[in-house]
């Protein structure tokens, strides 16, 4: 099962390369998306049925480089049920933007989706590198779509800033499986080994992996003060390839870092981990409320939105035990939300031609649906029940109240007032009021391929908030559970 | 043969030094080249056996390091007909003195850290290869054309492969070989987007680049 949701999107990738009609190209999208889907239902839902095929076995398989943990199995669901309502946007999308050649983006998206599964699958830390910066190149090409200069200058930063980046968290890979050596033991990227080893590891070289990892996969991630890039890609970027970004790459980078943090955890470097953790987290949300404040672009904005939740991610990290459960479920809600404000800010950005509030106005009158979405997917991100992310974050708050770390609970608090009166403010003003007299010039409205997934993607951040199905319930509980256990 | 690599190390730590002093970025792309194939002459001499393997690793560093991707940079250097980096960030001079410095505390700190079991490892692969990581990134942060900075990078990326060799165990040939075409297909991209900047800035100073910022 493994080797398929790798390869088969890779060959998709392949078939589009290929494929001639730049008009039906698209459709290989939701071809492949609901075929990697299917596979990720029946993996983690569906286990019996899973072994049912051949090569499945590795699922359970202890020393095997490819098999689920927990936390990939979250991951691989929450990247797989995004990337299919992309897809069907990205039909819609492409529809609207036939005079440019599609070839390269659609061959890019499903490349993502193929390097993707090899994050989630593999247990081997030099394999799971190798995958991470596989969905750097693969996504690089995504941003350039527009072909314009601003695209090549925010392609450029992410590609020099993110290799960069990735090359430290290589060289901390390199220092976690080193550490091992000076113990006397046998050197080992395989996740397995290493937990088990893990208290015999050499703690100088440990802790000098553990921040070159942080600082290399939290790049990738885009925790301040590492993510200069990461405004000007989504920027630039389609909305439908910032929802990609936002909800696909970060949860695959943040996953990545969860393995590491997981090793340091079971090596007792606890105390350590989580004070950094904490800094870097805090001032991520401290950095991105204060950027958001008075920001005109509505799509840099929400590249700030997602630093400020990858720091949220960080800070439920940094506090450990009881604030594990609403950080899995946040990068859950997380990825949902994110889902809906790209894709429907990239059809307001489509509708006035201009991602600035001094253009765009009254998004309610005009675009009524995509409008609709992008205030009520403001209000689910900045944490207002009844949506999945106010559960998560809640959960998170009162892991940190039970840790007794109030410090951390009065500036978490804080920030997320600041991040929602920076954004609300952002918000309203493309909502609210009317629409400029020359907006209707552009003859762009809600269609069924861009409206239909965002409010499926709705419905979910919705549903998570009022009632979370038990299948889900379990694979946090599972994943927390794994996170908490040292072998 | 230690004494062999410890040698060939100090090749690589004096080439850094001449990439750090030389303005002319053709001399860049050569030093890099060089680094690349000696490298792969380390990856072959750290074994006591040669399998098929260790000849595959070896040579597929020293063809995807000395050989393809010089070629592919000596291209875009020639599509965007520049010559050399004039006035770096830092100084031809002063930048090879700080890797000088970095060198130094490079062994100095080395010798500080506990690294215990390791004595059949030659002695300078640590230093070495935080020393070039170190000397990669002046180069990567003192640079404003495009195509130095990404060489900046390769010198960084070589200096995580010296840390590399101390993990043949634990790095499996597929691995091993998904990292280099990693960096490959990365060259490439980059290189693409760099002849990209060329062509729509008319210039490949990195310093143009400041449309996008608050």
């Amino acid at each position: 099962m493994a080797l398929a949701m790798i390869f088969l999107p890779l060959l998709v990738a392949a078939l589009a390369a290929a494929f001639p009609s730049n008009r039906w190209r698209p459709w290989l999208l939701p071809l492949a998306g609901a075929c990697h889907l299917a596979m990720t239902v029946v993996v983690i839902f569906l286990p019996d049925l899973a072994d049912a095929f051949p090569l499945a076995g590795a699922v359970a398989a202890d020393g095997s480089w490819l098999s689920l943990d927990p936390p990939g199995r979250l991951v691989l669901l929450v990247v797989s049920v995004l990337f299919f309502f992309c897809s069907i946007y990205c039909v819609g999308y492409l529809r609207y933007r036939r005079e440019r050649s599609n070839r390269v983006f659609v061959a890019c998206l499903l490349a993502f989706l193929g390097v993707m599964s090899l994050v989630a699958w593999s247990q081997h830390l030099g394999l799971m590198w190798v995958a991470i910066e596989a969905t750097t190149l693969s996504t690089a090409p995504l941003i350039y779509f527009n072909r314009s200069k601003r695209s090549i200058e925010a392609t450029w930063k992410y590609l020099l800033v993110g290799s960069v980046g990735i090359a430290l968290a290589l060289m901390g890979t390199f220092f976690l499986a080193y550490s091992a050596l000076p113990a006397g033991l046998q050197p080992s990227m395989m996740m397995g080994e290493l937990l088990r080893s893990s208290p015999g590891l050499s703690k100088p070289w440990l802790r000098a992996a553990f921040v070159l990892l942080l600082v290399g996969y939290g790049t990738k991630m885009g925790l301040a003060p590492m993510h200069t890039w990461k405004p000007d890609a989504y920027g630039e970027a389609p909305g439908v390839v910032g929802a990609i970004f936002a909800g696909g790459v970060t949860s695959c980078a943040f996953l990545a870092f969860l393995r590491v943090y997981h090793v340091c955890q079971a090596a007792g470097e606890g105390a350590f981990v989580s004070r950094l953790l904490l800094f870097m987290g805090l001032f991520s949300m401290a950095v991105a409320g204060l950027f958001m404040i008075g920001q005109r672009d509505f799509k840099r904005m929400l590249a700030y939105s997602s630093v400020e939740h990858m720091g949220i991610l960080m800070v439920g990290l940094g506090i450990g035990g009881p604030a594990l459960y609403g950080t899995m479920l946040h990068v859950m809600t997380n990825g949902m939300t994110k889902g809906v404000l790209f894709l429907s800010a990239g059809n307001i950005h489509r509708a006035y031609a201009s991602k600035s509030t001094d253009e765009v106005r009254g998004a309610l009158r005009r675009l009524p649906v995509s409008g609709a979405l992008f205030l009520a997917a403001f209000f689910a991100i900045t944490g207002s029940p009844p949506f999945g992310p106010f559960v998560s974050e809640f959960s998170i708050l009162n892991g940190a109240f039970d840790a007794g770390r109030l410090v951390t609970a009065a500036l978490f608090l804080a920030f997320l007032l600041l991040v929602f009166i920076g954004m609300g403010k952002t918000v309203l003003k493309v909502v609210q009021g009317r629409p400029p007299l020359d907006s209707s010039a552009e003859t762009y409205r809600d269609g069924f391929l861009t409206i239909a997934p965002v409010l499926a993607l709705m419905a979910i951040v919705l549903l998570l908030g009022l009632y979370i199905p038990a299948p889900i319930g379990a694979l946090v509980r599972d994943a927390v559970a794994y996170l908490g256990a040292t072998p | 043969m230690t004494d062999l690599i410890n040698a060939l190390l100090v090749v690589i730590l004096v080439l850094n030094l001449f990439a750090l002093g030389t303005s002319r970025i053709q001399s860049v792309i050569r030093i890099v080249a060089v680094q690349g194939a000696l490298l792969g002459l380390v990856t072959l001499l750290m074994h006591e056996r040669w399998t098929v393997p260790v000849a595959l690793s070896a040579v597929a560093a020293v063809l995807i390091k000395a050989i393809v991707i010089p070629a592919v940079m000596v291209r875009s250097l020639r599509a965007a007909e520049i010559k050399r980096e004039v006035e770096p960030f830092i100084g031809f001079l002063p930048s090879i003195i700080l890797g000088a410095v970095a060198t130094a505390a490079a062994l100095l700190f080395t010798r500080s850290l506990a690294t215990g079991a390791v004595a059949a490892a030659p002695s300078l692969i640590i230093p070495a290869s935080i020393a070039t990581v170190l000397v990669g990134f002046i180069i990567l942060i003192s640079r404003f054309k495009a195509i130095s900075q990404v060489l900046g990078y390769l010198v960084l990326e070589n200096g995580i492969y010296i840390f590399g060799m101390l993990l043949i165990e634990a790095i499996p040939l597929v691995v091993e070989m998904g990292m280099l075409l990693d960096l490959f297909v990365g060259v490439f991209v980059i290189s693409i987007i760099t002849n990209h900047i060329n062509q729509a800035f008319s210039s490949m100073d990195t310093r143009r680049l400041v449309s996008l910022k608050e």
